[in-house]
């Protein structure tokens, strides 16, 4: 693991409506790390992470990200229309990756053919967390990721996260549950 | 594997045109019923039907063009797959054209494909039909490009059709009118000038539009 950092985000603020979100946030996340933005619902988690993604464009401060980065955000990104296996192909396919790892790290070889209108919330979630096994990339920017997940899928994406970090990725996740394993590094809006 | 975004973004455009009620039949259908509908006020067989018969055919193609705008990019903010796009390597420009190129495949070459049936029942005259649907094909290029436009720029409005067609309308009125002009001047010397002119003003959209319409998706995602 070496010291090079991933993110660097410095005095961060932002404001939505009259309301200040929050301000003054500063980040470094090294390469291993684990990040958890922490929060109450409408503290401003989903809005960091967007800003730290480039979706958002901060009131005050700047965000450098040195690598390339997944992005699953609280939508999916899955169309009605789509199967599972056309999914992970037409992505698979705009990045150049290989969707055989994808299917079978989560529980979706079998279910291969069901178009995605036809999933329960849980495998919609992991069909889009997939997604991060199509190619690599060093920083995951994750919004929570463990939501409607059953508790094989709860295991199996903690796995990924592991193993991305010994890897040498980082990790940035948004959530207010409880996680089961130790953040490098915690933030409270 | 090489990555292939442009190609993958053209093919999930079409399958999504196609997946919505049948992708080109809802626009064709507009655009015979727009057609149809002149005679009735004009009156069948009298000689004002066949000199605005090809107006009343940009008319419809410009009406029809609007139908399947509002979903455009307003499905890929709802599923996220905007987000997706946004933060990927490549110009956003390049997947507002790919999405263009595909609305247009879908909705507006069939139409230029078959609006000779259409001139033929408003008594257009025979020998411009060809020259006809060449324009209407490139001047709906130009309309779906701009249209793109005004759908990214409403993509967040909820019922946001009417709001489109307001925004593009003006847009419209260069390629409408030296698209009317051309057919106008059918087998004189100003026919050529107006149909180059017809053939810039859709390469000015085609170049122009993706630029602009991946600002109003920033805009709209932000």
């Amino acid at each position: 693991m070496t010291d090079e950092v991933l993110i660097s985000a410095t005095s961060l603020g932002m404001i939505r409506g009259a309301r200040k979100l929050f301000a003054g946030i500063n980040l470094k996340v090294h390469r291993g790390e684990l990040l958890v933005l922490r929060g109450a619902n409408g503290s401003g988690k989903t809005t960091l992470l967007r800003i730290l993604a480039g979706l958002t464009t901060p009131m005050v401060g700047n965000v450098e990200l040195r690598s390339t980065h997944h992005w699953i955000g609280h939508l999916n990104g899955l169309k009605p229309f789509e199967t599972v296996e056309s999914h992970l192909r037409l992505w698979g396919r705009t990045w150049g990756g290989d969707s055989a790892r994808a299917f079978s790290e989560f529980d979706l070889e079998s279910h291969g053919s069901v178009s995605v209108g036809l999933l329960s919330a849980g495998q919609k979630r992991q069909l889009a967390l997939a997604r991060l096994l199509l190619v690599h990339r060093d920083i995951w920017l994750l919004d929570e990721p463990f939501a409607s997940l059953d508790t094989k899928a709860r295991r199996a994406l903690s796995m990924l996260i592991e193993n991305h970090r010994e890897k040498g990725g980082c990790v940035v996740i948004a959530m207010h549950e409880k996680i089961d394993f130790q953040p490098t590094l915690e933030v409270t809006l | 594997m090489k990555p292939a975004p442009f190609k993958s973004a053209v093919r999930q455009a079409l399958n999504e045109a196609w997946s919505k009620g049948g992708g080109l039949v809802l626009p064709l259908a507009f655009f015979f019923g727009v057609g149809m509908l002149v005679p009735f006020g004009v009156g069948m067989g009298s000689e004002v039907l066949t000199q605005v018969s090809s107006g009343v055919v940009w008319i419809a193609l410009v009406v029809s063009s609007f139908v399947t705008l509002e979903r455009l990019y307003q499905a890929d903010l709802d599923d996220g797959v905007l987000d997706l796009r946004i933060q990927e390597a490549q110009p956003l420009a390049e997947y507002a054209l790919a999405k263009t190129l595909a609305h247009w495949l879908v909705s507006g070459l069939p139409i230029a494909l078959v609006s000779p049936l259409l001139g033929i029942m408003l008594q257009m005259p025979e020998e411009i039909l060809p020259l006809a649907s060449l324009c209407y094909g490139l001047g709906s290029l130009g309309f779906f490009s701009w249209g793109g436009f005004g759908a990214a720029l409403s993509a967040s409005v909820r019922r946001g059709g009417l709001l489109i067609a307001l925004i593009i309308l003006p847009l419209y009125v260069p390629t409408l009118l030296f698209g009317v002009l051309t057919l106008a001047t059918f087998g004189t010397d100003q026919m050529i000038v107006n149909f180059t002119f017809l053939l810039a003003t859709t390469i000015f959209a085609l170049a122009i539009c993706p630029f602009a319409t991946s600002f109003a998706l920033r805009m709209t995602a932000d």
